[in-house]
């Protein structure tokens, strides 16, 4: 049953566009797709390994800005991904080196501030990243000659990359490293005590963390051909941090569904508001002080609840008549 | 004046505009372990609150006063029915303050619009002071003075009054307080309001100097954590000391290296991560 759900859920993927149609409405897939590996990867942290980030958009950023330096420079796509992703390996071990020198709301502190400087680096360092103004890509690469230029096209790439994620996601959570970050996040001294080095775990939790956020980053940059130090901001920083939680930390489906559905309010939100910013600081408190669990479990437990409640009022009313 | 004793007269300066802002923050993490992501939105909202107030009318002094007042009402109510809701899940109350803050700065573009809103300086403390036969700006040489009077005054607050006394008892062992019969989650408000107020008042008097624009929260935030990072949570003095280191790598920073000033700024606090993660006053690690 459940794999016949996984092929059918597959096979509708992969049409898409035939049964879509509307390239403005696959090129949102295609955002949500972006999105999902980096809520995939930011899950390792945060549901995972129990470590809370806000500074993980400057990992994206990063990959999407080393990528469009070298693109400029004139390298081709396989010298590109390797030097951004490179880029993006180094940054995250610094990040690392220093977060993990604080645990629980140290943690959280210091990525606020880490991601802050690569803000102000971006925001500041003009000659490098050419400040506010950001950098442009002219042409989408060609992987193996393929043209990416049809929205169809990089539908379909992105959907490969996003596969091979999620394949990665599953074989990272069986594996025994998976159970060894997980045991770091629950029984932190038991772990100690059992030989693992807690420390190493998390520093290589983080990497994993780090490179699939660089890949989602890297999509981001071929996709919108441009990048600016709004993609590295505290709010983009905060908007990954709400797909998973919204979704449902530490699951493999949580994530992705957290993906969508922000991209969906963000999409929806921007079509008839301007305020996506308070919209998206509401759905933070009203997610966070009534569905700490996420927004699909949370869902089902208050509807579960009110039905409860409606059956409730309605019983004493069936008493009186009988 | 030459260039260096402006740079260091504008340190000073932002480094008493650093310890209002950042005191605050740090009391409010030593006692209750958040990591309140709005202090920055407090600082922008209260330098708003005293536009309005200089537009209707008030004096810069009152204007200031007031924003302080409101903003402080402000922190007690989101403590109080927010904040209050989550008490033991840090995290979560973490994640409310940080939504907060994107409400907050919304609502402030809503109300004040895109464009930079310049304060100007209270016609009093215009021109220039001869000090040792040097000419400083009154203004700044004012900032410098309230700052001091502010930390002496909470230094008394907190070293010699029964508040203080129960703040540091609060702070030190939140239980054992509460079997004393010391009313923590009071104290919580009072700490809170008392610093979103100060971060308030910082705003308005940092108004003529900084002007306020949307995304001064956002410019304000970081400076303090990198002081509370620096200094030690929960340290007066750590947020003193670590305020004028940080006053002084801004305004260096920027005249020296423009374009990695940002990087100037955070490094000491890299390095202090590094060796001394406690901070440099701080007692216990973050």
């Amino acid at each position: 049953m459940k794999r016949l759900a996984l092929a059918v859920a597959l096979l509708l993927l992969a049409t898409l566009p035939y049964w879509v149609g509307n390239s403005y409405y696959i090129n949102v897939a295609t955002q949500m797709l972006i999105y999902a590996v980096l809520a995939l990867g930011l899950n390792v942290l945060v549901g995972y390994a129990g470590l809370v980030t806000l500074g993980h958009a400057a990992l994206f950023g990063v990959a999407a800005y080393a990528g469009a330096t070298l693109i400029n420079a004139g390298h081709g796509h396989i010298v590109v991904a390797i030097g951004a992703l490179l880029a993006t390996l180094v940054v995250t071990a610094m990040f690392a080196v220093l977060a993990l020198r604080g645990t629980g709301l140290g943690f959280v502190m210091i990525t606020v501030a880490l991601g802050q400087i690569v803000w102000g680096i971006a925001y500041r360092w003009i000659s490098l990243t050419n400040g506010d103004n950001g950098i442009s890509i002219t042409v989408r690469p060609r992987p193996f000659g393929l043209p990416l230029d049809s929205a169809d096209a990089f539908f379909w790439a992105t959907l490969v990359v996003f596969l091979i994620a999620v394949a990665a996601m599953a074989i990272f959570v069986a594996s025994p490293f998976g159970a060894a970050v997980r045991g770091t996040r629950d029984q932190p001294r038991r772990m100690t005590a059992l030989g693992y080095n807690v420390w190493l775990t998390r520093f290589l939790a983080f990497l994993f963390s780090g490179f699939w956020s660089g890949v989602a980053g890297l999509l981001y940059l071929y996709y919108n051909q441009f990048v600016s130090p709004q993609t590295v901001a505290l709010s983009a920083s905060a908007e990954a941090l709400l797909m998973v939680i919204a979704g449902g930390t530490a699951t493999l489906l949580g994530p992705i569904a957290g993906a969508v559905l922000v991209i969906i309010m963000k999409d929806v939100a921007s079509a008839y508001i301007e305020r996506w910013n308070f919209v998206l600081g509401a759905i933070f408190v009203v997610i966070v002080i009534f569905m700490p669990e996420g927004l699909v479990p949370g869902s089902v437990r208050l509807w579960r609840w009110a039905v409860g409640l409606a059956r409730h009022q309605a019983r004493p009313v069936a008493d009186e008549r009988a | 004046m030459n260039l260096w004793l402006i740079l260091s007269v504008n340190s000073v300066t932002l480094g008493g505009l650093l310890f209002l802002l950042s005191a605050g923050f740090s009391l409010i993490f030593g006692l209750m372990r958040i990591p309140n992501l709005t202090h920055g939105s407090m600082f922008m909202l209260g330098a708003y609150f005293g536009v309005s107030c200089i537009a209707w009318g008030f004096g810069f002094w009152t204007a200031a006063l007031l924003a302080g007042v409101g903003v402080a009402l402000f922190g007690a109510v989101i403590e109080r029915f927010l904040l209050r809701r989550l008490v033991g899940a840090e995290l979560a109350q973490v994640l409310v303050t940080l939504g907060l803050s994107f409400m907050v700065a919304d609502v402030c573009l809503m109300q004040w619009g895109g464009d930079p809103i310049s304060v100007e300086t209270p016609s009093a403390l215009r021109g220039s002071t001869a000090v040792f036969r040097l000419a400083f700006p009154t203004y700044r040489l004012a900032i410098i003075v309230i700052a001091t009077a502010i930390a002496a005054a909470l230094w008394v607050l907190l070293d010699r009054t029964r508040l203080g006394a129960m703040i540091r008892a609060a702070v030190d062992d939140p239980a054992m307080a509460r079997v004393v019969g010391i009313r923590v989650s009071h104290l919580f408000t009072i700490v809170f309001a008392l610093g979103a107020g100060l971060a308030g008042f910082a705003g308005v008097i940092g108004g003529p100097i900084l002007s306020v624009y949307p995304g001064l929260d956002q410019d304000m935030l970081p400076l303090a954590l990198v002081v509370v990072i620096l200094g030690g949570t929960g340290s007066l003095l750590g947020s003193l000391v670590g305020s004028f280191v940080v006053g002084f790598l801004y305004n260096f920073g920027q005249a020296v290296f423009p374009e990695l000033a940002y990087v100037v700024l955070f490094l000491p606090m890299l390095i202090v991560l590094v060796v001394r993660p406690q901070g440099l006053f701080g007692r216990v690690a973050l």
